[in-house]
């Protein structure tokens, strides 16, 4: 593909809680055996994009220790590589970024060094599979300046978080909200874009030039009518996982059998990095029921309706309903656990009990001292 | 001008070539190395992980039999880290030279044919391994026993039970461990002390040895190496490893390894985060469980779909088990689909196999083997890779079946214990 990617994934979201005070929100653990930004990743190799930026900024560590090899994705070439790029002091910046523009700026050189004509501008935090190759055709097609990836919610769904769109019949963006509290369309805006590189250089240089920082606010907003703005339609499964709800609503997406046959069973398939863990074993007691569990786990209690992420240890009668585990958790014998997600490398004491109330969903944080075998 | 030598201290040869006919139909199709183990192994992997674990990162890779699937599994080393610049994997098939061509015809033979890869790596010491063994064993401290002891050769051993010593190659050391007496199967075995078909050796006495040896048919380490070296005093010591190690040759054997993996804690721990065990993993997403599912007392691979119920198994990577199945003491391989309504006893299930539904396997009456009572024995059904059994069909025990079976190579449904059923050829 004629295109370079940009994946923005510095943002940090107070919408996640606890759960974003380790890591950034593209490195959450999703179904099981994937981080959040694999599967944006993943799209940007299966279709044929060699050079990849990840612009990492907020509690990046977990983030790139994930991508420490490119080779899982197969970005590992010598024509192409995948770089992350985290905030520099210069002797002209010794700013952080400021923004999603900012953050493109304060990386230029990366894409005035690229040849590549276009440039596939996407956020990692979004769960979906999609041929980019379609949406620049599209663009080409519609000799469009910047093409944004939309998809239409449900009626009466909540997007105060979303960009929503408004659109003509020949799919031009005529208006664009940014987080509206009351919505006027139901059409909302993936984070994922195409234009050309040279235009995305040449805006993101008058942004800086007018201490502008936002791509979303100051470029696609400030600039829907002087160029042509298109909205591509996808309607395949898309979720963002930004909120604690829509996290724990993805993951549990993964129970239904026509998701993950959609992801794990159609072609083309989602690579994350290889973590090299033994089968997961199931002792006497075990009992799992409607769940998904991950390689390396050793399950000696009941799980149902949950997903138990890598190399999770499950004690003898514990009772895990409705939950998410992220990696290696420890859970001592007796436990019982409803409604919560649990962050990874907790370490739950035997013989308690941890419960969402009221439908909502409980965070649970344990630093215990972890004995094993 | 200075000239630049690559120099490793010690680069290793894998011996990958063999059938292991005694796995019958699992290894019509790949050598006995490519065959998984584990749930997601296979056996290779096992002295490969050893091999980088140990920080051995040159391993030449001898293939001959049905070489296809481990050369896929190999590649360039990449779940081994054995991609290297310089070093690595590399995988050293028979090749035709301008005179004398022939293949692998021994085990010391096949390194024989390659002495001038080794030669390129300018190695002090050259360590000799089987691909058929699973165990974990540092090479590194073998090393430095074979160092401290000025040997020439060092041979691995093991302790086994005195009534089993004939069975293998058995050394008598002094309490230095100094070899003093080296035997191939002995009738009356004086020690048991067997080895375990890993060799170090100085390279210059092991170039020196199969020179010498070089017009020998069937050159092999147990029955002419050693023995050559031991009649010229080289000084041999036999290393005694404790750990786990097993020969996986019979399907017996086999599936007695398997089954040893799903104890509570296993003498052969896969989970121990200090000894990895590497393998290509091609198959990622989590395991599925529906809401009628039973598992119990099993390992299960990534991407497996369970509908049914699982007990007392090993189950591979992205294998689909149907509604109201059954699955007791079973080896089930990767990707292998079973529909539902089936029950499955003491089955080995190699990959991609399809079972229909209602399908059972190991019921009825125990009977020998009619082909191959020696391979098939012990109650175990073996199915070969990519089988197909139609609805319906009932197996009894100790038999075999392999290829695209449909309804009429059955009579009344049924494939009596004992019977082959063989529908694969050569090019099949």
């Amino acid at each position: 593909m004629r295109a370079i990617g940009i994946v923005l994934a510095g943002g940090n979201n107070r919408r996640m809680k606890e759960l974003s005070q380790k890591r950034a929100v593209c490195a959450m653990p999703i179904a099981g055996s994937y981080r959040s930004i694999d599967f944006t990743l993943s799209n940007m190799s299966n279709s044929h994009i060699q050079r990849v930026a990840v612009l990492t900024q907020y509690n990046g560590s977990s983030l790139h220790e994930h991508l420490s090899s490119s080779k899982w994705w197969d970005f590992g070439r010598k024509q192409g590589g995948l770089y992350t790029f985290t905030p520099v002091v210069t002797a002209e910046n010794s700013n952080w970024y400021r923004g999603t523009a900012d953050a493109i700026y304060q990386n230029l050189a990366f894409l005035k060094s690229s040849h590549e004509p276009y440039v596939v501008l996407t956020s990692g935090d979004g769960v979906y599979k999609l041929d980019f190759n379609k949406v620049l055709e599209f663009h080409i097609e519609r000799k469009a300046d910047i093409t944004v990836v939309c998809r239409d919610m449900e009626p009466g769904a909540n997007l105060e978080r979303f960009g929503t769109v408004r659109m003509n019949e020949e799919s031009r963006i005529e208006e664009f909200e940014e987080k509206p509290l009351r919505a006027k369309s139901n059409v909302i805006s993936c984070g994922i874009y195409i234009l050309r590189r040279r235009q995305l250089i040449e805006m993101v240089e008058k942004c800086a030039e007018e201490d502008r920082y936002d791509f979303v606010r100051d470029i696609l907003i400030r600039y829907k009518d002087v160029k042509r703005i298109f909205g591509y339609k996808m309607r395949d499964y898309w979720r963002n996982i930004a909120s604690v709800e829509d996290y724990y609503g993805t993951n549990m997406d993964f129970l239904k059998g026509e998701v993950r046959n959609y992801f794990f069973k159609q072609y083309p398939d989602i690579y994350s990095r290889v973590d090299d863990l033994a089968p997961a074993k199931y002792n006497v007691g075990a009992s799992v029921r409607n769940s998904l569990i991950s390689s390396g786990c050793i399950v000696n209690g009941v799980v149902e309706n949950s997903v138990i992420f890598k190399k999770s240890y499950i004690g003898n009668n514990c009772v895990i309903k409705n939950s998410i585990i992220l990696n290696d958790v420890y859970i001592g014998d007796n436990t019982c656990i409803e409604n919560c997600i649990v962050e990874s490398r907790s370490t739950l004491r035997e013989n308690s009990c941890f419960a969402g109330e009221n439908g909502h969903i409980r965070i649970v944080v344990e630093r215990n001292e972890r004995y094993t075998m | 001008m200075v000239i630049v030598m690559v120099k490793k201290e010690m680069i290793a040869m894998l011996l990958a070539g063999g059938q292991g006919s005694r796995l019958g139909v699992l290894t019509a199709k790949v050598a006995k190395p490519a065959v998984a183990f584990g749930g997601k192994y296979r056996i290779i992997d096992f002295p490969l992980s050893n091999c980088i674990n140990s920080g051995v990162d040159t391993v030449g890779v001898l293939t001959q039999y049905q070489p296809l699937r481990l050369n896929s599994h190999i590649g360039i080393g990449i779940p081994w880290d054995l991609d290297r610049n310089i070093g690595g994997v590399t995988v050293l098939p028979p090749y035709e030279k301008i005179s004398s061509s022939e293949w692998y015809t021994g085990t010391a033979n096949a390194i024989y044919q390659n002495l001038e890869y080794m030669e390129s790596y300018h190695p002090e010491y050259v360590l000799i391994l089987s691909g058929d063994h699973i165990y974990k064993m540092d090479y590194e401290i073998m090393l430095d026993f074979h160092k401290a002891n000025n040997a020439e050769v060092t041979i691995a051993v093991m302790p086994v039970p005195m009534e089993e010593a004939s069975r293998f190659g058995i050394m008598t050391a002094d309490e230095r461990h100094r070899i003093s007496k080296f035997e191939e199967k002995p009738e009356h075995p004086q020690s048991n002390l067997a080895s375990m078909g890993i060799y170090i050796f100085n390279w210059k006495t092991l170039h020196k040895a199969l020179l010498a040896m070089a017009e020998q048919p069937a050159l092999d380490f147990g029955k002419h190496v050693i023995p050559y070296c031991h009649q010229r005093g080289v000084p041999m010591f036999a290393y005694e490893f404790t750990g786990y190690w097993k020969d996986v040759g019979t399907l017996q054997s086999y599936w007695e390894a398997n089954m040893e993996l799903i104890d509570i804690v296993p003498e052969f721990n896969l989970y121990e985060e200090y000894w990895k065990v590497y393998t290509k993993s091609e198959i990622q997403p989590p395991q599925y469980f529906a809401s009628d599912s039973v598992v119990e007392r099993s390992i299960i691979g990534e991407g497996t779909d369970v509908y049914g119920k699982v007990y007392n198994s090993v189950i591979g990577c992205g294998v689909t088990i149907g509604r109201d199945t059954v699955i007791r003491d079973s080896i089930i391989m990767n990707q292998t689909q079973i529909g539902s309504n089936c029950e499955l006893y003491k089955a080995i299930v190699a990959e991609e196999v399809r079972i229909g539904d209602h399908v059972a396997l190991g019921v009825g009456e125990e009977a020998e083997n009619d082909v191959a009572p020696h391979i098939y024995n012990h109650g175990i059904v073996t199915v070969g890779e990519k089988s197909v059994i139609p609805n319906g069909i009932r197996v009894g025990k100790n038999s075999v079946i392999f290829g695209v079976t449909t309804s009429v190579d059955y009579i009344c449904s049924c494939l009596p214990s004992g019977r082959t059923l063989i529908k694969a050829g050569e090019h099949q």
